[in-house]
């Protein structure tokens, strides 16, 4: 069980806010953070990590971890830029949190890293790079999973992949998990409980289906694009052809709603 | 052409020899005493730190007849003044400047989540600075070393109060050429200056072609 109650003055993009989190996690839950950029949500889980002080209370099983080093949290952290060590291979970068050469080959199988393995992360993609960060954040068994956006560098197969094998392995390891993500899919998929936060301060909570789907059966969706009697609309991530009678007044950029049914 | 022949054959090079001996030893001290503090520095956010920053970078604007002028108070009572030892503690406080600030420009480029990375792998901050942190700033230590000979040997004025002109013990090349030119051996001058000249040139030019080609690396 984890317990935070902190407040923290924060310098964001629209000045000075304050952080102000009140939030109880259970042992094994996997908690999704989602929220616009600058509500504080990696800060959240830098203070969880210990990389940042806050006023205010951290409780872990009963401890308090306020002045709790970073080193002997047991956590895995997954930074939004990766962070990971230049100098080292990728199977160095494993091998140095812990020297278990077989959870390290189990793992970068996983990521389907196995051939990169002796490859410096300078010579990487943004993906693969990203994958090794996941597979290094596993490699101290961690009680606590903290994962930064762990899955936006990646294509739509491998991101549905490994969001399953990220559960596979919150599961195995028994991590509480706190993911930030902006992605429905990530969240919805993996997360048992979602806080929605702005401006320092958790606005929305519950299962992923109540937080992220609204009542009305309209989806809203992008004009990209206007032909004769044809529009093409951008809704989520796909493009789709619409027809339109021709008194209907529409422009490039306009947001339009178009009723869904379910087409059997 | 007999004649500079001659004078080349016969020139001491002891001067230099002292000077190189000198150098090494002041950067092997300093990289050794100053790597701890730059690392310190570069993670601290105390209030102290400026005010260790501007003790560091004294050396750079204090004339060194200041610096040499302190030095000899402290040395009176420890029979330093006038020795090699001597000059190297006095060209440890003047060089230190040099080895500090890219060393601590290096650690201060790091990524900072590489560096808090190794933290939550539950490495402590020294192992952190040895793992990870210097062997990523092959250029910044690079520059620091090589920065600090070069300064050391270029140095004249703390080395003129500290150490006078004694030979084989503190003439150094820089104080030898002062002492021909009040002599009047120009000739001799000349060739010390342009052996001075070539060797910071060529130190020089060793440090950038050896960061263009280590970024050239880290780029491609």
């Amino acid at each position: 069980m984890i317990s935070l109650k902190i407040n923290k003055t924060l310098c964001g993009a629209k000045g000075e806010m304050s952080l102000e989190i009140d939030l109880e996690i259970r042992q094994g839950e996997f908690l999704a953070i989602s929220g616009e950029s600058g509500a504080g949500k990696s800060t959240l889980l830098r203070i969880l990590a210990g990389l940042e002080e806050a006023e205010g209370k951290v409780v872990v099983n009963g401890q308090n971890w306020n002045n709790f080093p970073v080193q002997k949290r047991q956590i895995g952290f997954v930074f939004q830029d990766f962070g990971l060590f230049e100098n080292m291979s990728v199977e160095q970068n494993l091998l140095f949190v812990a020297k278990d050469k077989a959870l390290a080959e189990e793992l970068l199988k996983i990521t389907q890293l196995s051939e990169l393995k002796n490859r410096k992360p300078n010579t990487l993609s943004g993906g693969q790079k990203q994958r090794v960060a996941l597979a290094r954040a596993f490699m101290n068994r961690p009680k606590i999973l903290l994962l930064d956006e762990p899955l936006s560098a990646l294509n739509p197969e491998m991101r549905l992949k490994l969001q399953k094998e990220i559960v596979k392995l919150h599961q195995r390891f028994g991590c509480t998990t706190l993911m930030v993500s902006h992605d429905s899919s990530d969240i919805y998929r993996m997360a048992s409980r979602v806080i929605v936060m702005e401006l320092g301060k958790v606005i929305k909570e519950g299962t992923a289906k109540e937080v992220l789907s609204t009542d009305s059966s309209y989806l809203s969706g992008e004009v990209l694009e206007i032909q004769k009697d044809k529009v093409v609309v951008l809704v989520g991530q796909q493009l789709i052809e619409l027809k339109v009678s021709k008194d209907k007044q529409l422009n490039i950029g306009d947001y339009i709603e178009i009723e869904g049914y379910l087409a059997f | 052409m007999h004649e500079l022949f001659n004078t080349l054959s016969n020139l001491d090079l002891a001067p230099f020899s002292l000077s190189f001996k000198l150098a090494t030893i002041t950067t092997l001290i300093l990289f050794v005493v100053t790597l701890p503090l730059a690392w310190v520095l570069s993670q601290s956010k105390s209030k102290v730190k400026p005010i260790i920053e501007s003790i560091v970078s004294l050396p750079l604007v204090l004339p060194p007849s200041v610096l040499g002028f302190y030095l000899l108070v402290a040395f009176s009572s420890f029979d330093l003044a006038f020795t090699f030892k001597g000059l190297v503690i006095a060209s440890c406080f003047y060089s230190l400047p040099f080895m500090v600030q890219p060393m601590q420009g290096g650690f201060e480029s790091l990524n900072k989540n590489m560096i808090e990375s190794s933290y939550i792998a539950g490495k402590s901050k020294w192992i952190t600075l040895f793992r990870v942190a210097l062997p990523n700033i092959k250029p910044a230590l690079m520059t620091a070393l090589i920065i600090t000979f070069a300064h050391t040997v270029g140095e004249f004025g703390v080395v003129l109060m500290i150490g006078g002109s004694i030979p084989d013990e503190t003439r150094v090349a820089s104080i030898a050429i002062y002492d021909l030119m009040n002599n009047l051996e120009y000739e001799k001058a000349h060739i010390y200056s342009a052996i001075m000249l070539l060797i910071s040139f060529f130190v020089l030019l060793t440090v950038y072609i050896f960061n263009h080609k280590h970024f050239k690396r880290v780029r491609a």
